[in-house]
């Protein structure tokens, strides 16, 4: 707790900062150059900075936040060319974000649909949706209430991967879960 | 193809040409400027265009008009508009026929000159005559009045009569497209909805760009009223908006995800498709009842309907059979069969406005292609292919087609083929854009045109 309230003032401090330094005029190159450095007449080595090095876990999830469900359960899982069912290498996944549902009853989700770009755009949206069907029927078979699950498909209008190339499509071939409420970020 | 009119050369008297007046009305749109015209590709060059002198017209805005014109006219691709460094008769006014050997020693076919007159109520006349200079006879002469800032109306009014007259066929040029322009790299694409005139001048952006906008139509009775969908992030709604009011209002909120909204030939009723639970079905809603009745209920994909002209059937995409195929039915849903017969998907019906064609974008062996099939899924031909291109839509004659096309890495722009397959162009407007609907014509041509009514006019 004190750590953050430190935290907070010092971001206030920057935020002033950053103010300022927008008020102030950029600097104009003049092209005169300024008064001369002194010329080291020896050959100059850095010097070692002192003070203690100390460690710590970088930025690591709060339990139950939408960072440890995107980082420590996964939020998307793909599907292979033209189809909906869930590969079986995608279970594992579904069925930790099965788990972590249950142990975080409050969140809500919301599974978007998505295809790739090899497909006309209405026919693509009514194929997402069905790949975000498939892991709401998948959650709801590992006892996540229907309730907690919207879905919605962004057909190829949304792809994570940019190009035209065979590792792009199967990467916008998926289903994104989504963290609609219940979880801090 | 009926550009023989032309072609057959023939002689005939030279006689004075009586100034044929008459005049309607034409209506306001003001807009800012913008756009260019494009070089058309004639594939293969099997076919011959008319060669045309388009004599620029007199008066103020009289060179605008007839750029205009032989813009349009050059990317129907049935004309060749010639270079006016060409030509050898100079002050040629709408009281003189032209000095029909000077044409035809430069190769004219047909030779188009006029004037803008104005008139002592600030609005002008803009006159025209079309002559053949071979059979030496007046193929067709008019005059429009309108306020002057309608130069660009008038142009293309002018363009679909000399089209009417030299192809047999009704013009197209009186229109606009909406679609749905891009910006942004693929990952970061801002996509808005956009109406220009069918040449690409004029576009204005209908939306913010902080929504995914898809299939943006045309009512084809009203040419004022679109609808769309707008997809965010959690909600997708159609909406139906009044180009002229501004006025735009969502159809409602459906228990599901709605997409593919069409007008019915009347303007009375939307179809569209709403998705429940993974499972994508057509429906229907009557505008003034608001009453929803579903048309179909099988586990399939069932999508992209579009309506025949004369509103009784409805051509839609299904994969309750495997593949993506193209199915009709009648209006109330009954009598569901398929009509596609090739291999591939069928996705993205259109049927045209003559009623008896139906266009698709199809897809296999890692292509896609852009092809027409009769009503009844006979008769099927491909027009144009490419690494990717969707969503064709029909020209109010039902002669070309606009549909998107996109290159590897997501460039995407609109394009038009005719009926023919050879003339592939890109579409009057050059930006980024996709899913492009033409609208009908904006009014009805004139109903007297002015053909043989003169005494030197063609007999033909």
């Amino acid at each position: 707790m004190k750590t953050s309230r430190i935290i907070t003032v010092a971001m206030v401090g920057c935020a002033v900062a950053a103010m300022a330094a927008c008020t102030r005029k950029p600097p104009v190159d003049t092209g005169i150059p300024g008064p001369a450095t002194p010329v080291p007449t020896q050959p100059s080595y850095p010097t070692a900075p002192t003070g203690p090095i100390q460690g710590g876990n970088v930025g690591s999830a709060v339990p139950g936040s939408e960072q440890d469900f995107v980082v420590n359960i996964g939020d998307r899982i793909y599907f292979d060319l033209d189809s909906i069912e869930v590969r079986p290498e995608a279970r594992p996944r579904l069925d930790a974000q099965a788990q972590w549902l249950q142990r975080y009853p409050a969140v809500t989700i919301r599974i978007e649909g998505n295809a790739d770009e090899r497909g006309t755009r209405e026919y693509n949206l009514a194929l997402g949706a069905r790949r975000a069907e498939a892991v709401r029927t998948y959650l709801i078979g590992r006892g996540i209430p229907a309730n907690r699950i919207t879905t919605i498909s962004y057909g190829k209008e949304r792809p994570i991967a940019e190009g035209s190339n065979e590792d792009a499509w199967a990467r916008n071939r998926n289903a994104h879960t989504a963290i609609v409420s219940g979880a801090p970020r | 193809m009926r550009l023989n009119l032309l072609l057959a050369s023939a002689t005939a008297l030279v006689m004075a040409a009586p100034l044929l007046v008459q005049s309607s009305p034409v209506q306001a749109q003001a807009a800012p400027a913008n756009g260019a015209v494009q070089d058309v590709v004639v594939d293969q060059g099997v076919l011959r265009p008319l060669t045309i002198a388009v004599v620029p017209f007199r008066g103020e805005r009289g060179s605008d008009i007839s750029a205009i014109v032989s813009g349009n006219l050059k990317r129907s691709g049935y004309f060749d508009p010639l270079n006016p460094a060409s030509f050898i008769e100079t002050g040629l006014t709408l009281a003189n026929a032209p000095n029909f050997p000077q044409w035809t020693q430069i190769g004219a076919q047909a030779v188009l000159y006029g004037a803008v007159t104005p008139r002592a109520d600030n609005r002008v006349d803009v006159g025209f005559r079309l002559y053949d200079p071979y059979r030496q006879c007046q193929l067709v002469s008019y005059q429009f009045t309108a306020t002057p800032e309608q130069y660009r109306r008038i142009a293309h009014k002018i363009s679909d009569i000399i089209y009417q007259r030299m192809t047999g066929e009704p013009g197209f040029f009186d229109s606009r497209v909406i679609f749905v322009s891009e910006e942004g790299d693929q990952l970061n694409r801002k996509n808005r909805l956009t109406i220009a005139d069918q040449d690409g001048f004029q576009p204005i952006y209908l939306t913010q760009g902080d929504e995914v906008i898809m299939s943006p139509r045309f009512s084809p009775n009203q040419p004022d009223e679109v609808t769309y969908v707008a997809l965010g992030k959690d909600y997708s709604r159609i909406y139906l908006l009044n180009l002229t009011t501004g006025r735009r209002e969502s159809l409602g909120e459906f228990d599901g995800q709605v997409l593919a909204p069409r007008f019915s030939n009347d303007g009375n009723k939307i179809a569209f498709s709403i998705i429940r639970n993974g499972n994508t079905d057509i429906y229907v809603m009557d505008l003034r009842s608001r009453q929803l009745s579903r048309l179909t209920t099988d586990p399939g994909i069932n999508t992209s309907p579009s309506f025949s002209p004369d509103g009784s059937q409805i051509v839609f995409n299904s994969d309750r059979s495997g593949q993506p195929r193209l199915y009709v039915m009648r209006a109330d849903g009954s009598g569901q069969r398929p009509i596609s017969r090739g291999g591939g998907s069928y996705t993205a019906p259109a049927w045209s406005p003559t009623g008896n064609m139906i266009a698709f974008t199809k897809s296999g062996g890692g292509r896609f292609s852009t092809g027409v099939m009769n009503a009844d899924g006979s008769g099927e031909r491909i027009l144009s292919s490419s690494y990717f291109e969707e969503g064709p839509s029909w020209a109010p004659n039902g002669r070309y087609i606009m549909f998107a096309r996109q290159t590897r890495g997501g460039d995407t722009r609109l394009w038009t083929v005719d009926l023919s397959g050879r003339v592939v162009s890109q579409a009057g407007y050059q930006g980024r854009g996709t899913d492009p609907a033409w609208s009908p014509l904006l009014d009805g041509p004139p109903a007297n045109l002015g053909f043989n009514q003169g005494p030197d006019s063609c007999s033909s």
